[in-house]
């Protein structure tokens, strides 16, 4: 049991700095990929077919590569092309491009639950496009997609430790960090297990504030 | 809609095409980008062949003699050191030294069976039987002496630093200030760097392989790749036109073929052969036939017997 613990407290030094950018990881690309997202599902309901064709071809693209590919290819695959970027905000970009495409689609599903009489009647009262979306449907939208927009900032959290690969050292690197230090590598595991958990533990109650805030008497 | 949904796929897997050929673009030139093949694996061509032993008192002999066959544990992705070819042909410096030790034993080093165990594996893989020896770049340290035995050691590393063949700025440890300096994610001499300054913690560039640092070194996106020199070496010998070692190590590291904690029988035989390696030449030959190839030389260590 002292050795589970010296694990943390021999190493506090790496969990608090690896965690700290894990933390940053997340808050860039949570905002980051918010504001994209919505803007993508904008673009998949809008009335211009070409903007819907974009938006399509945007989500099935980038849903269906994997994020280690995303992010290498900022990391590695763009300096060769041309375009100077650091590892960091390589990884950021990899990771906002990618979340993006997961929450225009929980976005989307919202949209979905709004019927198509709301939209028509905000378009018959002589509402622009921007002004339809924008204060009438999302904000119903919204409601709706939190559960779903949720489960995917939790993905998020956890895929930034993908960043390893593209040199950005956070709580996904710990565990080889640990090892050559001679610490236990179950230990070093299940304690950053517990960390990923506790950082999750807001989000769940954000999840429950923000569907009270916006629940509607049934 | 049926024709827009065929061209979002066509020109989505086009662009999948693209993204994945970008992605890759790192991984072959980590071979040697010199054009040769240098990915294949040679052997130095020493030929082992099966002593006749008897080792009384060694439990892992034992079971070694009656299963007629022996398990090693191995690294794979260090060239000309620990490494398994394309074609799943396994070659290096350590490699020979683990088929030398199994001809010692009385085992043709055509019967090995190979596990590739990572670094933070290794004491549970010897202490649990999974494998009866390993041999990988594997450093005698007092604290893993509480888990394992040592044989050895059998070459004597330390930290050093790989740059391009042109390079002529650095010449050691004391001349990366302001470098770009790359070694695998979170490993000791990485570590060091950043402990002692070498280098600003902005030009610390970490990977999970060596071999992705060897591309960006050829890729002149990082100046110096940095670990032990024996696998520096291994890079080198794969493309000496294009990497040298600069040869100025700034750590010990002694290699030892580590064996299970309590086997002491094993531990005198193994260290019987290896004394035997380095006083009829074999050593030598073994050395030059794989990291040698670098164009750095070597001499066999000293024995350490405890």
């Amino acid at each position: 049991m002292s050795e589970f613990v010296s694990v943390l407290t021999d190493n506090a030094d790496l969990f608090v700095q690896f965690f700290r950018t894990t933390i940053e990881l997340f808050l860039i690309g949570g905002v980051g990929a918010l504001i994209l997202g919505t803007v993508l599902g904008a673009l998949r309901v809008s009335p211009v077919p070409a903007m819907r064709a974009f938006g399509t071809l945007y989500v099935n693209t980038v849903r269906n590569t994997p994020l280690t590919l995303v992010l290498v290819f900022f990391g590695f695959a763009a300096p060769k092309l041309g375009i100077p970027l650091d590892y960091f905000p390589a990884a950021c970009i990899g990771l906002i491009l990618y979340t993006a495409a997961f929450v225009c689609e929980s976005v989307r599903s919202g949209i979905n639950t709004v019927s198509a009489g709301q939209a028509e009647a905000a378009r018959a009262i002589g509402m622009p496009f921007g002004q339809v979306f924008g204060e009438v449907v999302l904000p119903q939208a919204l409601r709706a997609s939190v559960p779903p927009l949720v489960s995917v900032l939790i993905a998020l959290l956890k895929n930034t430790t993908v960043a390893t690969a593209v040199n950005v050292q956070q709580a996904g690197s710990l565990p080889d960090y640990l090892s050559e230090r001679g610490a236990n590598q179950l230990f070093t595991n299940i304690w950053i297990a517990i960390i990923f958990v506790l950082l999750v533990a807001p989000l769940a109650l954000l999840q429950r504030s923000a569907e009270r805030h916006a629940a509607v008497a049934a | 809609m049926k024709l827009r949904t065929s061209a979002v796929v066509l020109a989505g897997a086009a662009l999948a095409v693209a993204l994945s050929g970008c992605g890759k673009e790192g991984t072959p030139s980590a071979g040697g980008s010199g054009g040769a093949a240098s990915d294949a694996c040679t052997s130095s061509g020493v030929k082992f062949t099966p002593a006749s032993a008897s080792i009384p008192g060694s439990p892992t002999y034992d079971k070694i003699k009656s299963a007629g066959t022996v398990k090693v544990g191995v690294k794979a992705d260090q060239p000309n050191l620990g490494y398994k070819d394309a074609s799943g042909k396994r070659c290096g410096f350590d490699i020979e030294i683990a088929q030398m030790v199994a001809a010692g034993l009385g085992i043709d080093p055509s019967k090995i069976q190979y596990s590739e165990i990572p670094s933070a594996n290794r004491e549970s893989a010897i202490k649990g039987g999974q494998i009866d020896y390993y041999v990988g770049t594997y450093s005698i340290t007092d604290k893993r002496k509480n888990d394992v035995a040592f044989a050895g050691p059998y070459f004597v590393a330390g930290q050093d630093l790989l740059v391009r063949k042109d390079e002529t700025a650095i010449t050691g440890k004391d001349t990366i200030k302001g470098k770009k300096v790359c070694s695998a994610t979170g490993s000791t001499p990485i570590q060091r760097v950043r402990d002692e300054g070498l280098t600003e913690p902005a030009n610390i560039v970490e990977f999970k392989t060596y071999s992705e640092c060897v591309s960006q070194l050829l890729d002149k996106k990082v100046d110096t790749v940095t670990t032990d020199d024996a696998i520096l070496k291994g890079f080198a010998a794969q493309n000496p036109s294009a990497m040298k070692v600069v040869g100025k190590p700034f750590s010990i590291e002694k290699y030892g073929i580590g064996l299970p904690h309590d086997d002491k029988a094993l531990r005198r035989a193994v260290n019987a052969i290896l004394l035997k390696s380095f006083s009829d030449g074999t050593w030598r030959k073994i050395y030059d036939g794989t990291l040698g190839k670098s164009g750095s030389s070597a001499q066999p260590p000293k024995l350490e017997q405890y």
